[in-house]
């Protein structure tokens, strides 16, 4: 589904971000990308959403050659993947409803369908009674579940997720932990970077290690291994 | 764009907008000053023009005649010159008219009415009052009346005289008052807007600043550029009609005061009353501009964060 074909990126001025790595992940697959701050991670997923080019090598997507696509095919692209990020990123003059009912309106579906599936969703990340809250309302780990809800409200093929208990306390990691593992079940492939032992271990699936740029390890059923 | 999009579009601009506070307070003041800028240059450009035309109605050439001269040739010399496109009025006062606005002016000088009963009969000539609609063109009328044969009957001229040569450098120097005054005043009023307009930009675009990370994010969901700036522009268009209709709601207290306290000032011309007779033009143009504005500023604003 995915594959890294000996990617390097290198940003002006500075060492490689990333070296020479080749990484291949299949549907349905729970893959997490483990390493210290710097690594690398966080570089390896912005290639994946076309946030950043690679200095060499190929980054695939199903068939497309990710960095092939032209600018204006990009928002189709990315409608395919599901993002969660460390800060959240919520709209901050949006609801909680509205900020999941964004993602539905950018991929062009009806009102008929944002007005049934965003309280499904709502209801499924344990916020139905928050849809009118604004996001400096919501604590972190409301606000992470949020931005899982708007990650997984198109059904993509993939949910990409950058820390995303980074800023959280352990009851809420491990709420998160439980909502991605069922997505992953459901059948979305999931990719997660973390430097959190327990958020690995509680996993308990493919873990791939980046250090310095390079992949070290890559373990079918690791553990936190550095 | 179908209907759907145009909706969520013109809806989610509203809601920015509402949900601005005080980015959006701040975005309606500027641009507020901005159009009160405008709506001054219309009326500053209004008293320009309406001076200007007070003081050119105040230039006038006099053809006079001979005192033998019959009615019938001034007539037929008057009909020429209205024929003429740089004529605006030609005004005949005869002889005897002359003489009775001389003794009602003179009406309290005793010495000078009586100097006229010695003369006996009337001294006065006969005269053409020509106004022309442009003060530049008094040259090329008295040269017409110079070439005209309609001015000589059997060879003599009936012209006693042009008073051309006495006002022609009056007339020059307010010709090129008037010239520089009006290209100054454009000047100006070109440098206001222009001024205005960049405040008003950087003010949008600051505003849309605030909103960049949330551009990011929207970028990063999937949304379409034009689905992204959409509501930005709609956002802008609100600030901008929001100001207008603030300014033109100000004009009136402000017109009504400038005007009582200016009119016999400007030589008559009175702010609130032009600002009445010509209000929807006024109404147009700061409507258009601060739609314009808002759209055109939140376009080149939002444009740098959506490129990749």
């Amino acid at each position: 589904m995915i594959y890294f074909d000996k990617v390097t990126k290198r940003y002006d001025g500075n060492g490689p971000a990333l070296e020479d790595i080749t990484l291949s992940v299949a549907p349905k697959e729970f893959v997490s990308i483990v390493g210290h701050s710097g690594a690398g991670k966080t570089t390896l997923l912005k290639l994946l959403l076309a946030e950043e080019r690679p200095t060499a090598g190929s980054v695939f997507f199903e068939s497309i050659d990710v960095n092939d696509l032209p600018s204006s095919a990009l928002h189709h692209y990315r409608r395919k993947i599901g993002m969660v990020f460390q800060d959240f990123r919520l709209i901050p003059n949006k609801t909680a409803y509205e900020n999941i009912a964004f993602a539905m309106e950018a991929a062009g579906r009806s009102d008929d369908e944002i007005r049934s599936d965003v309280p499904y969703i709502l209801e499924l990340v344990n916020l139905g009674d928050k849809t009118k809250h604004f996001p400096d309302q919501l604590s972190g780990g409301e606000k992470q579940r949020i931005a899982i809800g708007r990650a997984i409200i198109n059904q993509p093929d993939l949910i990409v997720a950058d820390e995303p208990t980074g800023n959280l306390d352990p009851i809420n990691t491990y709420e998160i932990v439980e909502i991605l593992k069922k997505i992953n079940q459901l059948g979305t492939t999931i990719i997660i970077t973390t430097h959190n032992k327990g958020v690995v271990d509680a996993i308990g699936k493919r873990v791939v290690t980046i250090d310095r740029g390079r992949l070290v390890r890559d373990d079918a059923d690791g553990k936190y291994i550095l | 764009m179908n209907w759907m999009v145009i909706k969520r579009v013109l809806a989610s601009g509203g809601k920015n907008f509402a949900r601005g506070g005080a980015v959006s307070a701040a975005t309606v003041l500027i641009m507020t000053v901005t159009l009160a800028i405008i709506g001054s240059l219309i009326f500053l450009s209004a008293l320009l023009t309406y001076t200007l035309t007070i003081i050119s109605e105040k230039v006038d050439v006099s053809v006079y005649f001979v005192t033998t001269a019959s009615e019938g040739d001034i007539f037929a010399v008057r009909d020429q010159l209205q024929k003429l496109p740089q004529v605006a009025s030609v005004n005949y006062t005869s002889a005897s008219d002359a003489l009775a606005a001389f003794r009602t002016r003179h009406a309290n000088d005793q010495l000078t009415l009586q100097a006229l009963n010695e003369l006996g009969g009337n001294p006065l000539d006969a005269s053409l009052e020509i106004r022309a609609k442009n003060p530049s063109d008094y040259e090329s009328i008295v040269s017409f009346l110079e070439a005209s044969p309609a001015l000589s009957v059997g060879g003599t001229s009936i012209v006693d005289r042009v008073n051309y040569a006495q006002n022609k450098d009056v007339i020059d120097r307010l010709t090129l008052a008037i010239k520089a005054t009006r290209e100054i005043g454009f000047a100006v009023v070109i440098l206001f807007a222009l001024a205005s307009i960049l405040i008003a930009f950087a003010t949008v675009r600051l505003a849309i600043y605030t909103s960049k990370d949330e551009i990011a994010v929207m970028r990063l969901v999937g949304a379409s550029n034009a689905y992204i700036q959409g509501p930005f522009i709609i956002t802008g268009v609100i600030t901008g009609i929001i100001a207008a209709l603030l300014v033109l709601l100000l004009l009136w207290p402000a017109t009504w005061y400038a005007g009582t306290k200016t009119a016999d000032w400007f030589g008559g011309f009175n702010v609130a009353t032009y600002y009445a007779d010509n209000f929807a033009n006024v109404f147009f143009i700061l409507i258009g501009s601060g739609i314009l504005l808002g759209a055109i500023a939140s376009v080149f604003a939002i444009r740098k964060y959506l490129k990749i």
